[in-house]
């Protein structure tokens, strides 16, 4: 198993908005009442750049923008892992949708449109934001997104022995790529990871992951309403990882990963 | 790092199908950029476009996965004995611990632009047999070659833009290290598209002639297209293997590079370090070079910077064309080529080299034995990846 501190954490989903109010839910403390929202502009941008950044990677920098925060790193130099199943899927509908209009040959499209419906565009705008030097990475892989992208997350903290970002996400489609791949709501996390190894404050929890190549299904969170919610959209496959963090379990969960699981253990530090 | 031996590779461009056509073609310095004939109201120029696609198949059980990007893909698998290598290493490793990272930036793009043309007109739904996960989602690459190779490990694409394929090699040497897996098939594939041939041209980067990286009149770049695959196996026999990679972010600009070159300089520098080398220890430098003026200009300031004029240089994107998310595994293949046969290919279509870049810019092929190359890639959202490849002795 690999392991990492939690040092930072991040939530934006229906009537999760934030982690204060999403570990209310998750603890119980507060009832969940689902009310899908996009979030604010994130600050941290500049603003031709507020403006311009797509819905994804506005929803993707406010998860990280609340994961960073408190966490004592510092972002110039932080790794970041982004995963997505669709990117900047709304985007690319636009272009699309563009460039199958009659004669839409001889119009342009938008070369700011074009160049953030790439991947990484959250990645890309994350350091801009903070002038960062450091690798950002971009990572899909469809329904298997979360199970992967932590795994690829916590092997780069173990391989480099450095802090580490990892921010999933995925934002709604519009019609009528919606039909071909379900989106409903936003719903985004991010975790601050950082080798045990450098741990210089009490984190947030303890975690450990590795493959395991035999099938097993995802844990889903308690509350049946959040529950459902992992059907809905693939960054939501997270929200029983979220609860255990919240709730300051010791919990195993697993994750699909094709025909094996990522296998999870967390626990408050004590 | 310890380096990682590559104990396969096959590539599929414009320049022909597999390593041998792609060597020959390099050495008889034939571009393969043709009039753009795929979109040519979309951007115009020139592109690389590999000869027979649309005839290839896909087996029978796979056809759900059938669009360009996958059939270059497919190509690639046949090519170079890299389908029965993977065989062998499954058997003795086990195809759970082999996995599947591949870059791309568009995908199957092409499906999706060929139903978005077949929309209906009353509802406005995309045709039925549209099958976006298994063609236009990102991650139908990996799942295609994963699937195809029957291999049972983790997989994902990586997609940082022209980027991604360069970013593959990384990404897996850290699940190999990590102990994950032992094994990984790398690589990736980008396919022409209007998408592609319609931004750039709307960013104001397509060239009006074929692509000259590093001349002094160079106006843009030349889309191609490509797949390419490698074998990274921990503890195996090969004569190559990954030595070092160097990752970065401009932290700067979208779509432009950073001026004076700070993500690409710490790119290099990190490889270089990763590796244990000196700069003096690197043979050949496989350029990014895309042809446009600020990018080549931008990564001649920074290869000067850490190499000075002493270490030959080029871009060999005037042959394939810039096959953006593949760009990286066609040059890491020929960068293995360039070990292999003792051969560092010239830039291609220079008349004039830009009298302002300071490196040493290869513009005729040479022959002489090499140890190491390092190759760079750069993308869209500052993204950029130095990978160094070397004798595995």
């Amino acid at each position: 198993m690999m392991r990492a501190d939690i040092r930072g954490v991040g939530l934006w989903g229906p009537g999760l908005e934030g982690w204060a109010q999403g570990r209310a839910v998750l603890t119980e403390a507060a009832s969940f009442v689902p009310c899908p929202t996009d979030p604010p502009p994130p600050a941290i941008l500049p603003a031709n750049e507020r403006r311009r950044a797509g819905p994804a990677a506005r929803l993707a920098l406010t998860v990280a923008e609340e994961a960073l925060a408190g966490s004592g790193i510092a972002p110039a130099t932080l790794r970041a892992v982004f995963v997505s199943s669709s990117g900047e899927g709304a985007l690319v509908n636009s272009l699309l949708t563009t460039l199958a209009e009659p004669r839409a040959a001889d119009q342009a499209i938008s070369p700011t449109l074009f160049h953030n419906s790439v991947h990484n565009e959250a990645a890309g705008y994350w350091s801009i934001a903070h002038a960062s030097r450091a690798p950002a990475d971009s990572l899909a892989a469809h329904d298997a997104s979360f199970a992967n992208g932590l795994l690829k997350a916590l092997a780069e903290i173990t391989v480099e022995g450095e802090p580490v970002l990892f921010c999933l996400f995925d934002a709604p489609m519009p019609f009528p790529l919606s039909a071909c791949r379900r989106t409903d709501f936003s719903f985004a996390m991010a975790l601050l990871l950082a080798p045990p190894a450098l741990r210089a404050a009490c984190p947030l929890a303890r975690l450990a992951g590795g493959f395991i190549p035999r099938p097993a299904p995802l844990t889903p969170p308690r509350l049946p309403a959040l529950a459902a919610l992992t059907a809905g959209n693939p960054a939501a496959q997270s929200l029983a990882l979220l609860e255990a963090l919240a709730r300051r379990e010791t919990r195993r969960l697993t994750a699909p990963l094709f025909d094996g699981h990522l296998a999870l253990e967390i626990a408050p530090e004590i | 790092m310890k380096p990682l031996p590559i104990t396969a590779w096959s590539v599929v461009s414009a320049l022909g199908i597999g390593a041998a056509a792609t060597l020959a073609a390099l050495r008889a310095r034939r571009s393969s950029l043709t009039e753009n004939d795929f979109a040519p109201a979309s951007g115009g120029g020139f592109i690389g476009r590999v000869a027979g696609v649309a005839g290839h198949h896909l087996p029978g059980a796979f056809a759900r996965f059938t669009c360009r990007n996958n059939l270059l893909l497919d190509l690639a698998l046949r090519a170079d004995g890299f389908e029965a290598q993977v065989a062998a290493t499954a058997r003795r490793v086990g195809p759970e611990r082999i996995g599947v990272v591949l870059g791309t930036s568009t995908s199957g793009i092409t499906a999706g632009e060929a139903a978005f043309r077949q929309r209906d007109p009353a509802s406005g739904a995309l045709p039925g047999n549209f099958d976006f996960a298994h063609t236009q989602d990102f991650f139908s690459a990996a799942r295609y070659v994963r699937a195809a190779l029957g291999l049972a490990g983790p997989a994902f694409v990586v997609s940082t833009a022209c980027a991604s394929a360069a970013r593959s090699f990384v990404d897996a040497a850290q699940l190999i290290a990590a102990g994950v897996i032992d094994a990984a098939v790398v690589g990736g594939a980008d396919s022409l598209c209007h998408m592609t041939l319609a931004g750039f041209a709307a960013l104001g980067l397509i060239s009006p002639f074929p692509c000259r990286p590093c001349d002094a009149a160079r106006a843009g770049l030349s889309i191609g297209e490509a797949a390419g695959l490698a074998l990274l196996e921990r503890d195996s026999e090969a004569p190559f293997a990954l030595l070092g990679y160097g990752e970065s972010s401009d932290g700067y600009h979208m779509s432009a590079p950073h001026p004076e070159a700070r993500g690409a300089i710490a790119a290099m520098r990190d490889a270089l370090a990763r590796a244990a080398l000196q700069p003096a220890a690197i043979d050949y430098i496989n350029l990014h070079g895309t042809g446009t003026p600020a990018n080549d200009a931008s990564e001649d300031r920074a290869v000067f910077e850490i190499f000075a004029d002493q270490t030959p240089c080029s871009s060999t994107k005037g042959f394939t064309g810039h096959t953006l998310g593949a760009s990286g595994i066609v040059e890491a293949v020929i960068a293995l080529l360039a070990l292999h046969e003792g051969f560092l290919p010239g830039c291609l279509g220079v008349t004039r080299l830009d009298p302002s870049f300071r490196a040493r810019v290869l513009l005729d092929n040479e022959s002489r034995p090499i140890r190491r190359v390092l190759s760079n890639s750069f993308g869209f959202g500052g993204a950029n990846c130095s990978l160094i490849f070397g004798r595995a002795g």
